[in-house]
């Protein structure tokens, strides 16, 4: 299982303390929305929209280097449009594990 | 050149504004996390460049730029690499970044925008609109990138494939030299040697056997150098 990392903010930063420490904000602020809004969708069946949040939601898995979630985040994505949920108990353990990573930085 | 960002997702403005940031003939002066806040402000200032995310609610990016009337030059950002080719179906748009965009690929985005945004020569030939357009489409790893003919240096041949030197980029492109000079404007290209095609706008210098195009030397076999000194505006 791949690991949560701040290696991309801290490539980017390059050193830039008040970089990092803002952009970790901004994950502990929207990631948190995103995740509700998501699970929210889902619950609804209004899985258009919930496409919408995975795709947001895929960025970050990018960002904090979880690539092989990222894959799996643009299959479930393409999935929702089709009104398929197949991949969403996978996806929301890539979710929990963002949530608990996020509580850690 | 001055730039604003328009993605409804925080991260992605931060990560784009802490990249502008570094560039010093950067400016980035203002930020929207939607589409049309970003339309009025547009609407009353002078931009350069725009950041786009293509997703955002209720607004893509597409129709972001179908809104406005005289669009400044603009790069999409996405998480998504399917939209790549109807992109480049816009005049207005010069890249297309798939985040996270590193700091190294937006380097090469933003020298893309600085050519796009070089005022023509003020001269006949660089004004000058080719019958066929003024751009060529390359396929490379099924992306279709738009190449403005004027910005080519020259194009080598490489065993089943082709070099296109631009002043930013080198594209290799699954085709050959005689295709390729099928689709070139005679005005501006002409082949000087069997593995090159030159821009002949872009020569610097030319000596006995070989030609300066920027920083290139170009070989020139004794069949072409007629034709290639017949077209000299020889003194």
């Amino acid at each position: 299982m791949t690991i949560p990392n701040l290696d991309f903010i801290k490539e980017l930063s390059s050193g830039d303390w008040a970089f990092e420490q803002k952009f970790i904000q901004i994950l502990k602020q929207e990631f948190p929305l995103e995740l509700e809004e998501y699970q929210s969708h889902i619950d609804k069946a209004q899985f258009n929209e919930a496409a919408m949040n995975v795709h947001k939601i895929k960025h970050k898995l990018s960002i904090l280097g979880l690539m092989d979630d990222y894959e799996l985040a643009i299959k479930h994505e393409e999935a929702l449009l089709n009104g398929d949920t197949q991949w969403k108990n996978d996806f929301y353990r890539t979710l929990e594990k963002v949530d608990e990573f996020i509580k850690t930085i | 050149m001055n730039c604003i960002i328009v993605d409804d997702e925080a991260a992605a403005r931060a990560i784009i504004g802490q990249l502008c940031q570094a560039v010093e003939d950067l400016d980035l002066i203002e930020e929207f996390s939607g589409a049309i806040d970003a339309i009025k402000f547009l609407n009353q200032h002078n931009v350069d460049l725009v950041f786009l995310d293509i997703h955002m609610p209720g607004f893509s990016g597409f129709d972001f730029v179908q809104t406005l009337k005289d669009p400044p030059k603009i790069v999409l950002t996405t998480s998504d690499r399917n939209f790549a080719i109807e992109a480049y179906e816009y005049e207005a748009i010069v890249d297309y970044l798939v985040k996270p965009v590193t700091a190294e690929r937006f380097e090469k985005c933003l020298q893309k925008v600085r050519n796009s945004l070089k005022r023509p020569v003020i001269s006949d030939g660089d004004s000058e609109d080719f019958p066929g357009g003024n751009e060529l489409y390359v396929n490379i790893d099924r992306r279709l990138i738009k190449l403005d003919l004027k910005e080519i240096l020259l194009i080598e041949a490489k065993g089943d494939y082709i070099e296109i030197k631009t002043d930013s980029e080198t594209y290799r492109v699954h085709s050959t030299l005689k295709k390729i000079k099928e689709k070139l404007p005679s005005s501006l290209f002409l082949q000087v040697h069997r593995s090159f095609i030159i821009n002949f706008s872009k020569i610097v210098d030319i000596e006995d056997n070989s030609v300066l195009i920027e920083k290139n030397v170009i070989p020139i076999s004794r069949s072409n150098r007629p034709e290639l000194m017949r077209r000299l505006n020889l003194l």
